[in-house]
Order: C-alpha cells, then structure tokens, then sequence
C-alpha cells in the first residue's frame, strides 16, 4: 500500500495525524447533567457547531464534555480543548486561550509555551490555510463566551454565532 | 457526445488558461458564479472607453449611443425568455432583488392576513427570507411542498397545500442545492386553476436550459446575469404584462417618474417605472454580449452537453464508496448539479483538499439552511457544470475525490485505514 499521506504533500500540515485522530475518535464528547458553564458556538458560513459543558469542582474545571458537527479541524480542536481545560481554573483556561488565539493569529510563540497548549499546537499549521483558522477558533472562542457568561451569573446557556 | 465544441469555446474564457498552485484550474463552481468570455470583458471595456454617458435624457450622441445599446440589451433579455414585450422586462442587480421587488410591490397590495403563500423545502434563502417578511407584516401564512426521498417535490398533497386561500406560489426552477429540475409549468397551471400567481426563480435554469416565459406561464420570473457569463450586479425581473401593468413602483426618485410636484409625481412608463436612479448600464449591455454569446451556441445544445456531462458524472460518482449524491437519478430531471455528502469527511475538509488540486467547488449550506436541517447533513460539497467544462475535468475531480477519501481514511502507518 502506498503511502497516501504524500499524496497532497503541503495539506500535511494542515491534516496531521493527530488530528484526523481526535476527530475521528473525539474525547470527553457527549452531554453532562448539572454543567455549570454551558455555551454553544455556530459559525453559519459553514455550518460547524460545538456546544461545551464544563462542571467546576474546587474552584477548577472538573469534567468538561463538547457535542458537535462540523469539519475536521473545528472538531478535532474542540477534542483538544477538553483535554487541555481539565483540571484547570477558568483563569487559567482563558490565558490558554489567549495563547491559542496568539498562535493562531500568526504570533510566535516561545518553546514553553507551545508546550502548554500540548497537543492543541499541531493547529499551527493550520494558519497556511487562512479560511479555516476560524474553524480551530470556533470551540475556543465558545469556552470565553460560556466563562464570561458564569462570571456574569448568566442562567441561560451562552451562544455565539463566530 | 455533445454538440458543443468545448477547445474551442475554453479558448474565449481568458481565465480558464490560469493556473492555481501550480495546476490547471478546473472550475467547477459554475451554480455560484459563471466564468466571463472575451466578448463581455469587452463590452465593459467599450462601453467605458467608448460611450461613456449616462441614458434616457441626453440630447448628446454618447447618450443617445448609450441609451440605444441599454435598451437593445433588454431586448434581448426579452428574447432571451420569450417574453413579448419589454413592459415587464425590469433590470436588477440580481436574483434576489428581483424577488425582493416583488415581495415589496405586488405582494403588497395583494397578499393580506390569512393568504397563503406556497413555497417548497429546497427554496434558496432568496425565495424564502423576503416572503417570511411578507407572511410576518402581513399576516399572511407559508405553506412548504414537501421533498420525497430522491429530493424531487412530493406532489401527493397538494389538493390540500394548494387552496383558494393560495395567492402566490414561488419556487426555484433548478435547486442550487441538489440539482433538482421542477415542474414549474405543471404547477404554473395549478397556481392559475385556484386563482394564485407563481413566480419562478430562474437563477440556476435560464443560464443552462431554454426558458420560454409563455411556455412556462409564470407570472414573475427572477435570474441573474453573473450565472449565465455576464457580469455581477445585473439580473432581470421578468412580470407578466397583466400583472405589471398593475404594480405599484418599488424604489422612488429620478428615471421612474413622468412628472414631478412639490407634493405629488406621476410615474413613467413600462418598465422603467422600476428602475429609479442611474441604473447599471454596462453590466446590463454586457449581459447582452453574454446572452448573445449563449445564443451562438443555442440553448438546446448548451442543455444537451449538460446532460452529457452531468450523466458521465453520475456514472463516475458511483465509483466512490460512501459518498451519497443528493436529487435524482434520472438525468432529465436535472441541471448540471452535483451535491454529495461522504460521513467521513466534513464538506469543508473536502473542498480544501480539491483547492490545492486546482478544482473549484463549494463546500457549504448553499444558502437553504432549512433544507441542510432536511436532509440531516451540516453541508454539501457541490460540483457544478456549465459549457466549458470538460468529461476529462470531471475525471480530475472525481480521482482527486478518490484520494481525498483514502487520505482521510489513512491510519497513522501511513495506509489505508478500515
């Protein structure tokens, strides 16, 4: 069997391995009971969805699940996001969406702090593919609206349209 | 085999010899917008550096040249569509202000609290957002035909959708969606038979198949210039003369007026009276150099090599594992369309993909949100043909098809994944 992967050389970098792996095996995907933090992200232009659940314990994010639709790379990127969320504070959730948005925006960034985003940082590459950034962005930017939102003491689930 | 002698028609489309990242271009995004051939792009560039001057009340010779080619273009809309007379022949920037007009002028003064309006569930976002404004300031209730499993409109209800109540029935004549060719003639004598209007959107069929407005029996047709290799910003509202002639005007100013008061003003002519303001003249007279162009070729054998090329794609389509392709099987009942879904990979990652092959395709929700909700997919990835487009470009799309899906089936070994 040849190897497909050099079939479309440059989209390598865009459709790394561990990225078709966390979307074609999501983690913490599914619903929780009693979220504290809920919000849903839609980007109408091409139909990508993620609704985020985040249950806080002791003051960190204890269990967090995502359900979506969408393509690979805003899928996969929201897989990401619960794996790097859990266990910390919404302060520190959103630093790491600070740095996220940095790197993705095109702004270097230092060896250490690549290495917090963890795995999330493969989704550099796809900054050469500027009309797909906003589908990395997308879960992202639906945790700042669902941390805003509790901090406001906001009932209703918080929705952007992204 | 088709009539058409495609080499030599791609030889007037100046970007078709273009490159993108380093390969051909195949476009195949023709249900979007159309490719421009040499003789529109010159007749832009004549206009402005010819006759340059504004129509309709110059004493001087640009404007009376200018004036003479904006009204042979019309006429040749006319032809174009069979219509009559030029009286119900209104120049708009597209599709969608065609039917906006109509939704702001003659539902106006003819749908009330109670009326229905009947719509089917494969309507563009154009010919379903301006009559929900309709139904929500007029009280006026929408009605949808329904869709069957091959995504054709299910006609079994429609003693019941189709009423004394019914005043307008609207639909697309070819879904940009799915491809879909409606019986628009059928249910135009429905329509009548209960006393309502039907209006056509014409934007995905007049550019591809003969479309004879007397033939049809449509009250209202809408299409667009940019779709059927003219410019953007000009598209053409087609109303029957009956009906025209009863309308109320829909923008207000210089042009539609015959003579003006401080307090009051009458209104010109047909169908000037619906072009207030300096229209656009050369993206009009261009699209007479476009229709013209359509014409050389006849519409007969533009819709023949649609056919040929759009069957050999159904037939390549059923090579690929997994991949659904929305509307009919037959290809009679079709326009040169082709919308697929593979589960495995998202439309968008698809598109991409084809992007860095050169091919163009769209990747999306195609503008009929409700209708993606339908069908139960997020979107659809869309193939769409027209008269350059080649047998051997759609073998391109479909390996390019091929090994997008092994690539995204690959395990990380490197092979191919179950």
């Amino acid at each position: 069997m040849t190897n497909q992967a050099s079939d479309f050389g440059e989209l390598d970098e865009l459709y790394q391995e561990i990225i078709l792996d966390h979307y074609r095996r999501p983690r913490n995907q599914g619903k929780l009971e009693g979220a504290d933090i809920e919000a849903e992200g839609v980007n109408p232009f091409c139909g990508d969805e993620v609704c985020l659940q985040i249950k806080l314990k002791d003051g960190v994010v204890g269990s967090v699940s995502f359900k979506g639709n969408g393509c690979s790379i805003s899928q996969a990127s929201a897989s990401m996001l619960t794996e790097l969320v859990k266990g910390k504070t919404l302060e520190e959730a959103e630093a790491l969406y600070s740095l996220f948005r940095k790197m993705m925006h095109g702004e270097e960034l230092s060896e250490a702090e690549l290495e917090e985003l963890a795995e999330a940082r493969v989704l550099a590459g796809v900054r050469r593919f500027p009309v797909r950034v906003k589908c990395a962005l997308l879960a992202w930017a639906t945790l700042e609206e669902g941390i805003e939102g509790h901090g406001k003491g906001g009932e209703a689930p918080g929705r952007i349209t992204f | 085999m088709s009539m058409l002698d495609v080499e030599a028609i791609r030889k007037d489309f100046p970007i078709l010899s273009r490159q993108v990242y380093g390969k051909p271009l195949v476009y195949l995004d023709n249900a979007a917008t159309s490719q421009k051939p040499r003789c529109v792009i010159q007749a832009l560039v004549e206009y402005y550096e010819g006759y340059n001057s504004n129509i309709h009340r110059g004493v001087h010779a640009l404007s009376m040249e200018a004036t003479e080619r904006y009204e042979a273009a019309r006429q040749k809309c006319a032809d174009f569509i069979g219509s009559p007379s030029t009286d119900g022949v209104i120049l708009v920037r597209n599709t969608t202000e065609a039917i906006n007009l109509v939704a702001r002028t003659w539902a106006r003064s003819n749908i009330g609290p109670g009326d229905e309006i009947l719509l089917t569930e494969m309507e563009h976002h154009s010919n379903l957002v301006p009559w929900q404004q309709v139904a929500q300031e007029q009280g006026a209730v929408l009605r949808f035909i329904p869709l069957t499993p091959e995504q054709t409109l299910d006609l079994s209800d429609m003693d019941r959708l189709l009423n004394s109540r019914t005043r307008l029935v609207a639909l697309t004549h070819v879904s940009n969606a799915l491809g879909t060719i409606n019986p628009v003639k059928e249910l135009g004598r429905a329509a009548h038979r209960v006393g309502a209007r039907i209006l056509v959107d014409g934007a995905q069929s007049v550019p591809h198949l003969k479309v004879d407005v007397q033939d049809m029996g449509c009250d209202f047709l809408a299409f667009s210039g940019h779709k059927m290799l003219g410019p953007t910003g000009i598209g053409v509202l087609y109303v029957k003369q009956e009906v025209v002639e009863r309308m109320e005007p829909f923008l207000r100013g210089g042009d539609m007026v015959r003579e003006v008061w401080y307090d009051k003003a009458t209104w010109n002519d047909l169908p000037m009276r619906f072009e207030a303001g300096t229209p656009n003249i050369a993206d009009t007279i261009a699209l007479g150099a476009a229709i013209d162009y359509l014409q050389s070729l006849g519409m007969e054998v533009v819709r023949e090599h649609e056919i040929a090329i759009t069957q050999h794609a159904l037939d390549a389509f059923q090579e690929l594992e997994r991949v659904q392709v929305f509307g009919p099987g037959d290809v009679a009942q079709r326009g040169g369309i082709i919308s697929f879904f593979c589960s495995d990979v998202h439309p968008h990652d698809l598109g991409t993909v084809l992007d860095r092959e050169g091919i163009a395709i769209r990747a999306g929700h195609h503008c009929a949100m409700p209708l993606m909700r339908k069908l139960g997919v997020p979107a659809t990835a869309r193939a769409s043909f027209y008269v350059y487009n080649t047998e051997e470009e759609v073998d391109i799309l479909v390996d390019a098809l091929k090994r997008a899906l092994r690539y995204f089936a690959r395990t990380p070994n490197g092979t191919r994944g179950g």
